[in-house]
């Protein structure tokens, strides 16, 4: 039964892992607007990108 | 002598001929006009849009969505859109600029496909200096980042506008809505306590099942610190709002639910912590966090509120952010706010006059049905006076201001009390009334318990006295109120009629008097049908039927603009027409194919020698002269909205009725009959009379909903106790309200108010039920055995069960009441994305 003393942790770990990519979720915004991301989907063919500059990115998640 | 004939039949004939659509648009426009490719286009315009997108490869953009595009007007000018570079507009308006790259929101009312977002985001491709760009779908808006080095926010401005998607811009986009962490804080707060349940809830599952009879005691242990541990964050984080809340309200001597939610938490947690620290027991962790997680849940589920929808709109919503001001001699686009007293501005066909001002030369044909209710435009001459809000029909105008934006005839609207105090009184709900009595009888229980036991057994006295604060912890009661009106907001919304919050249903059960504005309430504006009667029964022939809708159309005036619109849903080929001229007030007439045609009022086509019969009509009568002889005519109205009479009918007797106008009496037998004699009907009610009117039903003890549509009514519907807006496009403007309503839903306000008793009605079965398990538990708890696992048990068993109760009575009943039913049209921002053609 000492395994427990190993997987509990772990398992612990894991929980938290998840819990950390949700909050990152959150912050990032992705709540906010479930509905156009379901549409950008459709007619995503991945073949051009915006020219992101790296402060575009980063300011995603402020837009209000 | 006048046989009348459904006009349909002839412009049926009509659809026959041949009509070439726009590639780009779907507008029927003359072939080889503008044609490019094989490929015919309606305007130049349109035309330019298609060069563009292909040459950047875009052409995509006409293989998605649902093929509706808005007409393209040609010649989009940088130059209207001047006015944002200046700093203090550009400063005010952009949600980010480092000199590098400057990020903005635009708000664009033409998003409504698949093909819109992809096109959008496809910025890019037209235009370098433009860079990411992300479509908020819901909302309509663009996120726009773009390099200011390169391009200046007027050209991306008129990019956005040559494209058919022209960027609103309001005077109330200057200030900037704080930005809404509510959602975010609440969606951290329910997945901390739904980390915390699901880990805790492991642990002591383990325990439940015997765990510590098989191996060591040391497992107990570890178990019981490792899920106190879990439960710091789940007091700390996710039950904040219900510590802020408890205190806010103890300091105003108040008891929302929240309090007892809060010595709930308290007993709990307290309890838990002293068996796990004191090695007596391992605590009800697991149920801790699994509450709190619920009741989260419950919160998001009765906050999510229609993004689209604003219901706190005022005049400045309303107001465009820039006008033309004609200053020596040179006209220029300048923000609003940069306008003083004494200056001139050029009002255009179809704008606003933004401030009270005298008319200095022009023709003035100002619309103010939605500022007064108003049905007729009304003609205005030089030096006369206009007040802010009307909008110009017809030619250009030149106006001087005499009052600033602010203080305006409008304005003086906000000033009045009701615009000062909240609305949102949440101590007043149901829930609320509820908890109330609840707390002191859950307080009486514990200390009769403790008390009963304290002479024998102080333990077991104090065991029974926590027990029973955390058995009755009224997370179901809590769970009821927001599940139900939150299937009911979700039901209603299924209609297109759109509430404010949940509660305002409550309000809605509690109704007793209905006040209705006239114009574009009652009566809508552009949806009446349109008859023909011709002479001596002769109906019009495709060729004149095309020839009335070409002239009809180039009017200003609405009801010309009605026949058109009438003609034109039957799909006639386009003719030119020669010759034209508009009279205000008057009419319109031109020459087609050599023929010569007077559409107009009966008066003024009886000036031009052609006799005009007398003809019993309901409606306004728009007369038709060909060549200087009657040729028939058109009845424009039956404008009350269909099954108007049905509706005042069921609401007659139940209600106290009323019609508050700020039209004139020339309706008012009409309405008489419609009302059947009960209600009270008043006209040429100005916004303050309508207020004072609300105020004055209020104070005799009545609950009053009102239900208007302009800016007259915003008054009366911030004092009403349920305003009701009523918007033939949800997505523009309305007024502040606490509901807004599609136009055509208008006839269903006596089955939404039915609906909402009837929720009501579900809300207190619903405490029933939680109260039914709290009896239960309680007479388990003050008897001072409570094991874990009954309460274990019993906190989930009732969340959920409850849960279910309230969300399946709602929609049974929504079918009962009939607001739902065969019609039920998806909201628009649900709808679209499925809707959508896949590519």
């Amino acid at each position: 039964m000492s395994v427990i003393l190993i997987l509990i942790p772990l398992s612990l770990i894991v929980a938290a892992l998840f819990l950390g990519a949700f909050i990152w979720a959150v912050r990032g915004g992705q709540f906010e607007d479930t509905c156009t991301p379901s549409m950008r989907v459709l007619t995503d063919d991945g073949t051009v990108k915006a020219p992101e500059a790296e402060r575009f990115q980063n300011q995603n998640g402020k837009s209000r | 002598m006048e046989a009348t004939a459904e006009f349909s039949t002839v412009t049926g004939v009509a659809a026959k001929q041949e009509a070439m659509a726009c590639f780009h648009c779907g507008t029927a426009c003359v072939p080889g006009r503008h044609a490019q490719g094989g490929r015919e286009f309606c305007c130049a315009g349109c035309q330019t849009v298609f060069e563009l997108l292909s040459e950047a490869g875009l052409v995509r953009y006409y293989e998605l969505g649902d093929g509706v595009r808005a007409r393209v007007e040609a010649g989009t000018i940088t130059e209207a859109f001047r006015f944002l570079d200046t700093p203090e507009v550009r400063s005010r308006f952009v949600d980010f600029d480092d000199g590098q790259s400057t990020r903005v929101t635009f708000h664009l009312p033409h998003i409504h496909c698949l093909a819109c977002v992809w096109l959008l985001e496809n910025l890019f491709r037209l235009k370098p200096g433009i860079g990411k760009s992300i479509v908020h779908f819901p909302r309509k808006q663009a996120v726009i980042t773009f390099d200011p080095t390169v391009l200046k926010l007027s050209e991306v401005a008129a990019l956005l506008d040559s494209l058919a998607y022209p960027p609103e811009l309001r005077l109330a986009d200057l200030e900037k809505p704080p930005v809404n962490p509510l959602t975010r804080r609440l969606w951290l707060q329910t997945g901390i306590a739904g980390f915390a349940f699901g880990n805790t809830m492991l642990f002591s599952l383990a325990i439940y099942l015997g765990l510590d009879s098989v191996s060591a005691p040391s497992f107990l242990k570890l178990f019981g610190v490792l899920s106190l541990l879990l439960s710091i964050p789940v007091v700390t984080v996710s039950a904040r709002d219900y510590w802020v809340a408890s205190w806010r309200a103890l300091k105003l001597r108040q008891i929302p639910i929240e309090v007892p939610i809060a010595f709930g938490i308290v007993a709990i947690w307290g309890q838990s912590t002293w068996e796990v620290l004191s090695g007596t027991g391992e605590g009800y962790f697991d149920s801790l966090a699994g509450l709190l997680f619920f009741l989260n849940i419950g919160r998001i589920f009765q906050q999510k509120t229609f993004d689209r929808m604003a219901f706190d709109l005022d005049y400045r919503s309303f107001f465009p952010l820039s006008v033309i001001r004609r200053r020596a001699g040179v006209e220029e686009r300048v923000s609003l706010v940069e306008v003083a007293v004494g200056d001139r501005l050029v009002v255009r066909h179809g704008e606003l006059v933004a401030a009270d001002a005298r008319l200095v030369s022009g023709a003035g044909m100002i619309d103010y049905s939605f500022v007064t209710g108003e049905a007729e435009p009304v003609a205005r001459g030089a030096d006369e006076r206009l007040h802010a809000g009307g909008r110009q029909l017809g030619g250009a105008i030149e106006i001087e201001t005499v009052k600033a934006v602010n203080q305006g005839y409008l304005t003086d609207l906000w000033n009045q009390e009701a615009f000062r105090k909240s609305k949102d009184d949440a101590f007043g709900t149901l829930t609320n009334l509820y908890s109330r009595r609840f707390t002191w009888i859950i307080l009486g229980v514990a200390v009769t318990a403790a008390l009963a036991w304290m002479p024998f057994d102080v333990a077991r006295g104090l065991k029974a006295f926590i027990s029973v604060l955390i058995v009755a912890c009224p997370c179901a009661l809590a769970l009821a109120a927001p599940f139900t009106l939150g299937s009911a907001q979700r039901v209603l919304a299924r209609r297109r009629i759109f509430l404010r919050n949940p509660e305002v249903i409550e309000a809605l059960a509690r109704i007793d008097a209905v006040v209705f504005d006239k114009t574009g309430t009652l009566t809508s504006t552009g949806t009446g049908d349109v008859r023909w009667s011709g002479a001596s029964g002769a109906e019009l022939s495709a060729t004149e039927a095309a020839a009335v809708r070409a002239i009809a159309a180039q009017s200003i005036h609405p009801r010309a603009r009605r026949v058109a619109d009438a003609l034109a849903a039957r799909g006639l080929a386009p003719v030119d027409v020669t010759g034209f001229q508009e009279v205000t007030g008057c009419g319109v007439e031109g020459w087609v194919d050599g023929r010569h045609l007077r559409i107009g009022s009966p008066a003024w086509v009886e000036r031009e020698r052609a006799a005009v019969p007398e003809v019993p009509v309901r409606g306004s009568r728009v007369v038709i002269a060909v060549d200087g002889a009657y040729r028939g005519e058109f009845a424009v109205g039956g404008e009350i909205r269909p099954e108007t009479d049905t509706l005042l009918k069921s609401l007659a007797g139940r209600y106290e009725l009323a019609l508050l106008s700020g039209d004139n009496e020339r309706e008012r037998e009409r309405f008489t009959t419609l009302f059947g004699g009960g209600g009270r009907l008043h006209f040429n009610q100005g916004p303050l009379h309508k207020l004072a009117f609300i105020r004055d039903l209020q104070k005799s003890g009545r609950r009053v909903l009102m239900a208007g549509d302009g800016l007259n009514d915003a008054g009366a519907l911030r004092q009403a106790d349920v305003g009701v807006a009523v918007t033939e496009d949800v997505a523009s403007f309305s007024p502040a309200s606490d509901v807004i309503l599609q136009g055509g839903e208008v006839p269903r306000i006596g089955a939404v108010l039915d609906f909402s008793r009837r929720v009501v009605r579900v809300v207190r079965i619903s405490f029933l039920v939680s109260t039914a398990y709290n009896v239960i538990g309680l007479a388990i708890a003050a008897s001072g055995k409570l094991s874990p696992i009954v309460c274990a048990v019993l906190m989930p068993l009732s969340s959920v069960s409850v849960v279910v109760v309230a969300c399946g009575l709602t929609e049974w009943v929504a079918r009962r009441s009939g607001v739902t039913g065969s019609q039920i049209s998806p909201t628009p921002g649900e709808s679209m994305p499925t809707e959508a053609k896949q590519p």
